[in-house]
């Protein structure tokens, strides 16, 4: 197995490594680059859970199954994951806290990719509508939430939450 | 608001939304999944699996393997046998036939491992794995609960496949009462078989500490039961087992314990003394892994002439696979297909089946069945008699002024409100003007239905059966007055520290903040089951409440010392201790705090210094949930698409810890409900391969697939400690009747829709066209013969027996192999003994008559039962059955120990 030499940018640290041509970005980012928060749910690009955000040279950041792409690939790139998208001082990125406000996971396995995903999506002050939001979330497997607070996530970023803020229903 | 809670003053922590501690580190990618655990020299596993569903195994090749640079170690079943690692059931038993790791020179389903590879890494161990060249003789699969009924047995050790039977043959009153009914509707109902897929597949890493320790870091349900698991399958005496799993990506029933992959594993890791990690592939989770449901029943249900229950009957067979977790015929489809509802003569047969496919585990309301098939067919008899499904189910369900009662099958019911949450629903959503939307859309071709269901689920279950005892809670406030507490719950996304924490915080009077859960790790706290039937509420906040009460009396007590108070004077708000009257007075809990622990002379004479207090909760042995839910579809009639339009859920959980937290597990279940009915399928073709490898074929709900949810919460308090109930699995239970009566009401101008899941859009057309065979009101169901040794043929010619002694017996019990100790005494034809068991010691007394033993025995758990034995004796052996009510009769053998 041929083996290469890389440096990828992972949340504003270099990282170079001699990777077997075959090493998928997410087991980089894992096992050599030690960003664990990045899971593998499916390894056949179904599931989303492994989505990180992989910006080209000069290029925008896109959200990318890092199952599916190969290390290699990613040679000269800069890569987004989970870990990198809080402020240094702890302050969630905006997504991190629509996620939290809205009781928006249970187990948490699939949420780093939820969360990468709708980071890429609404970076640059890009302002997708619900619909597009929920659409690209259809990418995405969870099994704890029945993505009812997805949802309400994505109305908070989006400005279309209920104006109370509490979901729908009573509470006797 | 919740009802206040009984002995506590204003609650400020629970009922409320609070933001869930375990985010923070989940949201930044900081968890510790099994998979984020790395252990200096640990190699990795991969196994090489059966590509075949049954066959033997004619040689197996490893020398390529072998070769391979990277490649530590490599095993077959001929390598681990001597080391002793049991597979046993949740409750602790043997597996009922033998269970090998690694296959035993037979394949017995697609991807049973037959060998296990040691590598550097694990894209070296797969590599490793797929040069291991298996020659096979492959002969017919037992695939579906038909071949099992006609083929030959999976398991050379059983004389049918029949893994467990329960219930009674030919139950002639009953038959007679379904009769003579005026109404009597029969269905036959399909339920596919499911794969629970947590979004974190199985995984372990093992690591042994010297001589003494085995360190298990596991992805898991409890690591306190895999540790009393392990403890008890590997037998090792001088190894203490610590099993730890901080985060867990799902379980849903699945990772009860450890199964063969898991147990390989460890036994690998302490042949070769090096730490190793497994990590499960999806393409093994979803073909390999133990699965769950596929059941297949026969249900008769006869009304009077104004609709009301007078009996019912139901046949059950389950396809459990080759190496089930518990040869379970599941009773509890029985026990409580009718508690919600007025069921005067129920009746039941039960069977469990071996096929050539992955063994069944749990799966969220692993009973489940009884409420679609019940829910199902009251719609399908509302239709047949001629009533509306609404008033056919207020006719029937138990409510509040009707308790306490006792089901015909001996469960004392006190506390149930399925009338209640039914009614509320019915406040929330007008059936009414939906019947006249629906009218009017039918004139225009568009197909839209209500579906309406009602159940009753037991929660919090304690003390009745082996595995499941009381919960234990650790809470002290630190010198630095922050408060620690550590707890035998444990979350796979249940948000237990969370929850907890409110209790607590509630309690003692202190900021949520303040308080912080430690739970996952089997060396910390006690041994309890954690999250197993929705019960981590009800037993771990019971817990939290006793103990923080104590804790809190133990704050005052050493307050009112300290300050020359009454205990009665002294208060907690806000993390600071008061006395009434005396603002002077006033103390932060650190400084209290300190002075408890490091200046015990001041302190109250005798008393133990420190603030600490712990509480194992016993609570009643089941406390119930009820709900009822509505959902309303739209069928296109084009493309057989469902799409859900409303769902509404009106549930009595009790007490209300969290509401964010509450709604989250029920949509959880709402929506594996939804793929349960619309999406999900595990396949197998006539030779056993799974057509359903990765989640392109094995359709999991997707968020376009699951609408939002509505919420109306009953709130009745339980009759326990915090008056909480259970909600873990009610959505997964009453969710595929509700959506499933939507789809078949919609569809209800074509006839009436086959209750047979998933019912994907090609079925839906199909129906609709007319391509599908009407349900016909099925025959009473086929016999089997009798599998379960009858009972013992008289044999008075037999030549008289040595009886007296102490005999080593085991009885198969719905909860797996039980094995007890008999002693006998003879004198003339009275018999006197003693049966000791793990549940307790118990002397009866019966006839003998030549080498035949026959007595009763009234026995309380796991529910008030009268046990008939009828055993008989030959030379050093005995074997008979204990008639257990209702449920049939348990096979029992033994040997004579002395």
């Amino acid at each position: 197995m041929s083996e290469h030499a890389i440096e990828v940018s992972v949340n504003g640290q270099r990282v170079s490594a001699r990777v077997e041509a075959r090493r998928t970005l997410g087991d980089f980012l894992r096992i050599d680059a030690g960003f664990t928060g990045t899971h593998l749910g499916c390894e056949h690009g179904v599931c989303g859970a492994c989505t990180v955000i992989v910006a080209e040279k000069g290029g925008e950041g896109l959200a990318v199954r890092s199952c599916l792409m190969l290390a290699v690939q990613a040679d000269g790139a800069s890569v987004t994951t989970i870990e990198g998208l809080a402020r240094p001082d702890g302050t969630l990125h905006p997504v991190q806290q629509a996620m939290r406000d809205n009781h928006a996971l249970q187990c948490g396995f699939c949420t780093p990719g939820v969360v990468c995903t709708m980071a890429a999506i609404t970076a640059d002050d890009a302002k997708p509508s619900e619909e597009q939001m929920i659409a690209a979330m259809s990418g995405h497997i969870c099994r704890c939430t029945g993505y009812q607070g997805i949802r309400r996530a994505i109305r908070q970023l989006t400005g279309t939450a209920a104006p109370t803020g509490e979901p729908a229903g009573e509470h006797a | 608001m919740n009802a206040p809670i009984r002995g506590v003053g204003a609650t400020r922590y629970i009922g409320k939304r609070v933001p869930r501690k375990e985010d923070g580190r989940l949201l930044t990618g900081k968890g510790t999944f099994v998979d984020d655990v790395v252990v200096p020299g640990m190699l990795h596993v991969a196994f090489a699996r059966s590509p075949i569903a049954r066959g033997r195994i004619r040689s197996i090749d490893l020398s390529a393997a072998k070769d391979m640079p990277g490649v530590v170690a490599l095993f077959t079943w001929d390598d681990i046998r001597h080391v002793k690692a049991d597979l046993l059931s949740f409750f602790f038993t043997p597996s009922e036939v033998p269970c090998p790791l690694l296959a035993d020179g037979e394949v017995r389903y697609v991807g049973d491992p037959v060998a296990m590879v040691v590598a550097a890494n694990r894209y070296l161990a797969e590599d490793a794995a797929g040069l291991i060249a298996v020659e096979y003789d492959e002969e017919d699969a037992v695939v579906t609960i038909a071949d099992a009924r006609s083929g030959p047995v999976v398991h050379p050790t059983t004389e049918t496949n029949v893994a467990q039977v329960m219930g009674i043959e030919d139950d002639e009153d009953l038959e007679e009462a379904l009769a003579k009914a005026p109404h009597l509707v029969s269905r036959t109902i399909v339920h596919q078989r499911i794969a629970q897929s947590p979004m974190e597949t199985r995984g372990i890493v093992v690591t042994r500490q010297g001589g003494e320790e085995l360190l298990v870091y596991i992805t898991c349900q409890s690591p306190h039961t895999v540790a009393r698991w392990l403890q008890l399958s590997l037998g090792l005496p001088n190894m203490s087992i610590r099993v730890i799993a901080k985060d867990v990506g799902g379980s849903f029933g699945l990772k009860n314990h450890p199964w063969r992959e898991e147990t390989a594993t460890i036994v690998a890791s302490l042949i070769l003394d090096r730490p190793l990690k497994w990590i499960e592939d999806r393409l093994e989770a979803l073909t390999a892994c133990n699965q769950c449901r596929e059941q297949e029943m026969t249900t008769r249900i006869a009304f009077d002439r104004d609709g009301r229950l007078l009996a019912a009957h139901s046949d059950y067979s389950s396809n459990n696979g080759a190496y089930p977790q518990g040869a379970d015929c599941n009773v509890a489809v029985h026990i409580f297909m009718w508690v919600a509802y007025r069921m005067p003569q129920p009746g039941f047969i039960s069977r469990a089946w071996y096929s050539n496919t992955p063994g069944l585990a749990a799966y969220r309301g692993p009973w489940a069945l009884e409420s679609l098939a019940r829910e199902a067919m009251l719609d399908v008899a509302a239709r047949q008699i001629g009533i509306d499904p609404v008033e056919l189910r207020r006719r029937n369900l138990v409510s509040r002024a009707e308790l306490p009662f006792t089901t015909p099958m001996g469960m004392p019911i006190e506390d149930i409100s399925p009338a209640e949450c039914f009614e509320k629903l019915l406040g929330a959503f007008d059936v009414a003007a939906f019947r006249r939307e629906q009218a009017e859309a039918r004139k225009a071709g568009r197909y839209l239905g209500l579906g309406m269901a009602a159940y009753v689920e037991p929660t919090g279950s304690a003390g009745s059966m082996v595995t499941m005892t009381g919960e234990l809670a650790q809470i002290r406030v630190e010198p630095t007055g922050k408060v620690t507490a550590v707890m035998s719950t444990h979350s796979q996304g249940h948000g237990t520290a969370t929850t907890m924490a409110q209790v607590i915080a509630d309690q003692l009077g202190v900021p949520y903040e303040d308080v912080s859960v430690f739970e996952g790790d089997s060396s910390r706290g006690g041994f309890a089951p954690g999250a197993a039937g929705s019960r981590q509420a009800v037993v771990g906040g019971g817990a939290s409440m006793k103990a923080a009460k104590l804790l809190k009396e133990k704050i005052q007590t050493v307050a009112a010392h300290l300050l020359n108070a009454s205990p009665e004077s002294v208060s907690i708000e806000d993390g600071v201790v008061k006395v009434a009257g005396a603002d002077e007075m006033t103390r932060s809990l650190r400084e209290i705090a300190e002075i408890a622990y490091g200046e015990p002379m001041r302190l109250p004479p005798g008393m133990e210094p420190g603030l600490e207090a712990q509480y194992r909760y016993q609570p009643p042995p089941v406390t119930f949930t009820s709900a009822a839910h509505a959902c309303v579809v739209e069928v296109d009639g084009e493309t057989g698409f469902v799409r859900i339009l409303r769902w509404l859920s009106s549930e009595d959980c009790g007490v209300v810890i969290n509401p964010a937290v509450v709604e989250g597990q029920i949509a959880g279940g709402l929506a594996q409900a939804i793929g349960t009915v619309l999406l999900e399928e595990v396949h197998y073709d006539e030779r056993g391969n799974p057509t359903a490898a990765t989640f392109k074929d094995y359709l999991m709900p997707a968020i376009s697939d699951v609408p939002d949810f509505e919420y109306l919460h009953a709130s009745i308090p339980a009759e326990n400690e915090g008056g909480f109930r259970g909600v873990g699995e009610g959505g997964a239970i009453i969710g595929p009747p509700t959506l499933f009566n939507a789809i078949a009401d919609a569809l209800s101008p074509f006839g009436d829709l086959p209750i047979a899941l998933p019912v994907t859009p090609s079925k839906i057309l199909d129906f609709m066209e007319g391509r599908t065979a009407q349900a016909e009101p099925a025959e009473p169901a086929a016999v089997v013969p009798e599998p379960v040794a009858a009972a013992p043929a008289p044999a008075p010619a037999a030549p008289p027996q040595a009886i007296d002694g102490t005999w080593r017996m085991v009885m198969d019990t719905p909860m797996g192999a039980q094995e007890m100790t008999g002693t006998f005494r003879t004198e003339g034809e009275v018999l006197t003994g003693t049966l000791a068991s793990p549940e307790g010691d118990q002397d009866f007394a019966g006839t003998v008559a030549g080498n035949r033993l026959k007595w009763d025995m009234k026995v309380t758990k796991p529910m008030p039962i009268t046990l008939k034995y009828d055993l008989t004796i030959d030379g050093d052996t005995l074997a008979g059955t204990a008639k257990l009510g209702m449920f049939g009769k348990a096979k029992i053998t033994g040997t004579r120990m002395a």
